[in-house]
């Protein structure tokens, strides 16, 4: 059970690179699972302002800052481009122009360099945070939660996906910020409705999506409507609900869909570990609920800390590790791939 | 000195390679496809024929825009990458610099320009000396129509240079390159100007010079001169 006998080379030297959205990243992993280095640049302060990430504002702090971001994490790591056995770097999936200059920088490496190149799928990325923390071991379900995706992934090997669920709207993070922003709290809204959500209390019934009884799919955009009505009859009722009250309602919602529907398909699947995976793991509501469950069933559970749960590219070189031990290399004609599929 | 040089600005694609400053390959293709597939295969295939590996290279050259947002941008990525990677300079040329070079032997002003949509023009104003070109007037962003007045009333030859000349062409008319090929900038042209510049800033620090700020830049900007 558990070991599905892929073993990772512990010198194996990973230098991973991760563009995708608004952070520029690099880090240096050995061994698949030691973070040597793990330097991220976020931009988020270029684009509050904005109230959400513009993409060619992006794409222009990506292009400025790579080239630094890359020989930080080298020096933080303590090593040099000859002491790296591959380039790892998201291909997708993202924002085009971002991911644009991560992919270029990764082979323009790599070709200077004469090293392989991977190209790693971002959520793959997301799913092997896990493995930083906790060695995977098989069969496992992932919970992906972030601000593009909202996904159960199962996995019966390293490197091998299954979707058996997704959101057929909005991504749960994105559900956040856009209840957010209509209550009027800044960007990104997701960590502050977390906040909030624990100084309140859920007693407003909001709906909850299960869709059809065996489906592993996901909806938000009903619940996110219904807080906009919610919040609009009250007005009308020259009533206020104070934000925490949404908050705690909304999360409670959220929590409940998310939760019941992994616990099932880990029943179904008779899966033995539950990894969580992307930015949204970070909410402290979901932690805990997850975290008790699993133990009452005792179930092996892993959750990165916050700082691997937003995008890192410590999470691509490892999901490249396993690439690299698969001799899953691409060459010169890698591209972004903005609509990059995981099952592949 | 050996040189590599690079140009995604615009639909041309261009990759040289000088060898102690001599010309040793040079490839250029002028279709739509993407650069970001083909940028890299193309450095890989020029150096191998030119017998040069990464190590030999002195100097890296990119055509730093104006052009394509996300051209210009996976040119210089790719050419700071590598002079990082390599510890060598980078060194960035005007694109439409490069393409006016293609006048070098014109007696007059030379007008390089890349179409910018909703009528407007990169371009600048360029002349030649001694078979070199040099600027005239800055690289800008304007109203094709309104340069073209104002080039003409200069009232002296113009030769105007453009990979878009087929969209602009009742505006230059008679005073546009004859010979097709003479509107495609070489990159050869970006080596031998990357050549002679002094590579002043520290690789880091190279960026794209996109002529115009980003779109949702300059209307949060007049959002914020309304509100006063
Ligand atoms: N504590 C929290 N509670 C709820 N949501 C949160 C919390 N912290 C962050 N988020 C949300 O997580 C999202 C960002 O996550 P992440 O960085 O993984 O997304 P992304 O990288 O943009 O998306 P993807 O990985 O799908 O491309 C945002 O929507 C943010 O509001
Ligand atoms: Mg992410």
């Amino acid at each position: 059970m558990g070991d599905d006998g892929m073993k990772i080379n512990e010198e194996l030297m990973i230098l991973g690179i991760e563009t995708s959205c608004d952070e520029t990243s690099a880090s240096v992993v050995r061994g698949g699972r030691e973070i040597l280095s793990n330097v991220v640049s976020s931009q988020i302060e270029s684009h509050k302002r904005f109230g959400g990430v513009v993409p060619e504002i992006a794409s222009r702090h990506h292009v400025e800052q790579v080239t630094y971001i890359i020989e930080q994490a080298l020096r933080e790591a303590e090593v040099t481009m000859d002491d790296v056995d591959a380039v790892a770097v998201t291909e997708g999936p993202g924002l085009v122009g971002a991911l644009l200059v991560g992919v270029n920088a990764a082979k323009a490496l790599a070709f200077a360099k004469g090293k392989p190149l991977i190209g790693v799928h971002h959520i793959a990325g997301h799913i092997y945070a896990n493995h930083l923390v906790e060695e995977l071991t098989f069969p496992l379900l992932s919970l992906v939660v972030s601000g593009g995706h909202t996904e159960l992934v199962l996995m019966d090997e390293h490197g091998k996906y299954e979707i058996l669920g997704e959101t057929r709207d909005d991504a749960v993070g994105e559900a956040y910020d856009k209840v957010a922003r209509t209550i009027g709290l800044p960007y990104p809204g997701g960590p502050h409705m977390d906040r909030l959500a624990h100084e309140g209390e859920a007693s407003i019934e909001l709906p909850r999506a299960w869709l059809e009884a065996d489906s592993f799919d996901f909806s938000f955009s009903g619940l996110k409507s219904s807080v906009i009505t919610t919040l609009h009859n009250a007005k009308q009722r020259g009533e206020e609900i104070p934000e925490e009250t949404i908050a705690a309602s909304f999360q409670a919602s959220v929590i409940d869909v998310l939760v019941t529907k992994t616990m099932r398909a880990v029943e179904k699947h008779g899966v033995e570990r539950l990894v969580l995976a992307g930015g949204v793991a970070a909410n402290k509501g979901l932690r805990a609920r997850i975290s008790e469950v699993c133990e009452e069933r005792g179930l092996k559970m892993t959750i990165p800390p916050l700082a691997l749960c937003t995008d890192n590219a410590a999470m691509i070189a490892a999901a490249g590790s396993v690439m690299y031990e698969k001799g899953q290399f691409a060459d010169d004609r890698l591209n972004a791939q903005p609509g990059l599929e995981l099952e592949r | 000195m050996n040189v590599l040089a690079i140009d995604t600005s615009t639909y041309v694609m261009g990759v040289a390679v000088l060898r102690d400053g001599q010309v040793a390959g040079e490839m250029v293709t002028h279709v739509k496809k993407n650069h970001s597939i083909r940028l890299m295969p193309a450095i890989r295939m020029v150096m191998e024929e030119a017998d040069m590996k990464p190590e030999e290279l002195d100097r890296i050259a990119v055509a730093e825009g104006p052009g394509s947002y996300t051209g210009v941008r996976i040119g210089v990525t790719t050419g700071k990458t590598m002079a990082w990677a390599l510890g060598i300079p980078v060194v960035g040329v005007s694109s439409l610099e490069a393409l006016a070079a293609n006048g070098r032997y014109f007696d007059g002003l030379i007008s390089p320009f890349i179409d910018a949509r909703r009528g407007q023009v990169f371009t600048g104003l360029y002349r030649s000396r001694g078979g070199e070109v040099e600027r005239v007037d800055e690289d800008r962003l304007i109203l094709h129509e309104e340069w073209v007045t104002y080039v003409r009333e200069k009232e002296e030859p113009v030769l105007f240079l453009s990979p878009d000349l087929l969209k602009h062409k009742e505006l230059v008319g008679a005073d546009a390159a004859i010979n097709p090929a003479d509107h495609l900038g070489r990159p050869s042209a970006i080596a031998f100007a990357g050549m002679k510049k002094e590579p002043g800033e520290a690789v880091h620090l190279f960026a794209p010079n996109y002529l115009r700020m980003a779109e949702a830049e300059s209307k949060w900007l007049e959002a914020q001169k309304e509100r006063e």
